[in-house]
């Protein structure tokens, strides 16, 4: 049978793209080799936030928040999702002057935020040492555990229309999908939505960026936000070096998700001791408690890193010739934050209809206008 | 016969006799050493620290092995919820 739409990956975001179009009554069917949401999604620390390293990217997010925030009242409880709010902590004077200019940004992009001194945080982080300068409170960002908002997602295209076929695709070409059992596909596009694996497409400009997470036992009450130094701004954009910054992450269990890192050029999925030290370090420097916290789990994950940091969203022009070929990837830590924006975005395209928002810069045609300018 | 010494479970005191293990006391005093993520009572299963059904919070500090743990005389126990 052949498909309106053929999509690679059974991520978050290949999910919320095989719901969209089902909703669009286009005829889907994903494919996995896996299992639902077990690659950068379910290695993530599913933190709904609105980011503001470019005006692109502080767009996209704060348009999925809004989409994330009408999907609320359907999500099961298992999605855990909770408007935890941001706190962006500010250690200095120097962050501080960071905080009021992300303040006025936000507001002039009609985001919610407040500006809060040394001891207002106090009172919302008691945990958090003394002497810090202060910290921007974004209230309406989210935490949800990803798998099963992934699960969710393609359960609803499931229930309206929308197949799965359960192997691995081994080639992708002019409308044509090759799985490794032999097995032929059919579809009008094929959308890529495989993370950080190149190979059916190996011009895709996405390097591997590694990360470290771990997750605490249970301690209820410890923490009430998602909080972030400020200085995560400064070590996330180094596009180079290894970097750890602190950002941790209330569960709804009372757990602690505690990150992170950033690695290229170790492919390698086993931890490593010297960055997740550095990365505990920096934690306790904020929160000295943590020292006395129980640990259960440490593991590692791949970002799927562009050159610009912002995703590739459309047809894959300038990539290749093959025009049937589709993308969703290269999300970089903001997979999750931006899943459904990237599957609104991608439909709008393969109806004509108007986007919401400037689809433009996503689009991955971008990629070959900055080869030439870097040529 | 061993000195009997006073442990406090949940805010009952619970005489024990010294040498005993805490997870006995949470036993002796009917208590879940800790609720589930699901707020189901568990206790002490395998005895012998590998199975952590029998974490609770001694003096303050949550997640504690209680069969790993000898009772000490003002001790205040605590189911881990």
């Amino acid at each position: 049978m052949e498909s309106d739409v053929l999509i690679v990956g059974a991520g978050i975001v290949g999910c919320a793209c095989a719901r969209e179009c089902a909703l669009a009554g286009l005829r889907v069917c994903i494919v996995e080799d896996s299992v639902t949401g077990g690659g950068a999604t379910a290695a993530g620390m599913g933190h709904i936030v609105v980011m503001d390293d470019s005006p692109a990217q502080f767009e996209l997010t704060r348009y999925s928040r809004s989409l994330w925030q009408q999907l609320l009242p359907k999500l099961p409880r298992s999605a855990e999702y909770e408007t935890r709010g941001t706190l962006w902590v500010a250690a200095d004077e120097e962050e501080m002057v960071e905080v009021r200019a992300k303040h006025s940004a936000y507001g002039a992009g009609g985001v919610r935020t407040e500006t809060l001194n040394e001891a207002e945080v106090a009172v919302e982080e008691p945990k958090l040492r003394a002497g810090l300068a202060g910290a921007l409170l974004v209230p309406d960002d989210g935490v949800i555990y990803p798998p099963a908002a992934a699960d969710w997602f393609l359960e609803r295209a499931l229930a309206i229309g929308a197949t799965i076929v359960r192997g691995k695709a081994i080639s992708a070409n002019k409308g044509e999908l090759r799985l490794a059992d032999g097995t032929k596909l059919r579809g009008e596009r094929i959308v890529l939505a495989t993370g950080t694996d190149c190979s059916l497409l190996p011009s895709l400009p996405i390097k591997k960026r590694k990360g470290h997470l771990l997750i605490t036992d249970r301690y209820p009450g410890f923490l009430h936000h998602q909080l972030v130094e400020l200085g995560y701004l400064k070590s996330a954009h180094k596009l180079e070096s290894d970097s750890v910054a602190f950002n941790i992450q209330p569960r709804r269990t009372g757990q602690l998700l505690i990150g992170s890192s950033r690695q290229y050029g170790d492919e390698d999925s086993k931890s490593d001791a010297a960055i997740l030290t550095q990365m505990l370090e920096r934690a306790q420097g904020y929160m000295p408690e943590l020292a006395q916290v129980s640990g259960l789990r440490v593991w590692t994950g791949f970002r799927a890193a562009t050159p610009d940091k912002l995703p590739l969203i459309g047809p894959a022009e300038g990539l290749t010739d093959d025009r049937t070929i589709w993308l969703a990837a290269g999300f970089e830590g903001l997979g999750i934050t931006n899943a459904p924006a990237a599957a609104r975005l991608l439909v709008d395209q393969m109806l004509g209809r108007a986007p919401e928002i400037d689809a433009a810069p996503y689009l991955p045609q971008r990629m070959t206008t900055q080869a030439a300018l870097h040529a | 016969m061993p000195e009997s010494i006073t442990v406090l479970v949940n805010g009952m005191p619970v005489q024990m006799q010294a040498g005993s293990i805490v997870s006995a006391a949470l036993l002796k005093a009917g208590e879940p050493c800790r609720l589930s993520v699901t707020a189901e009572p568990r206790t002490a299963l395998c005895g012998m620290g590998i199975c952590f059904e029998c974490r609770a919070t001694v003096n303050g500090v949550r997640h504690r092995r209680t069969c790993q743990m000898i009772c000490c005389d003002g001790m205040v126990v605590e189911s881990d919820r």
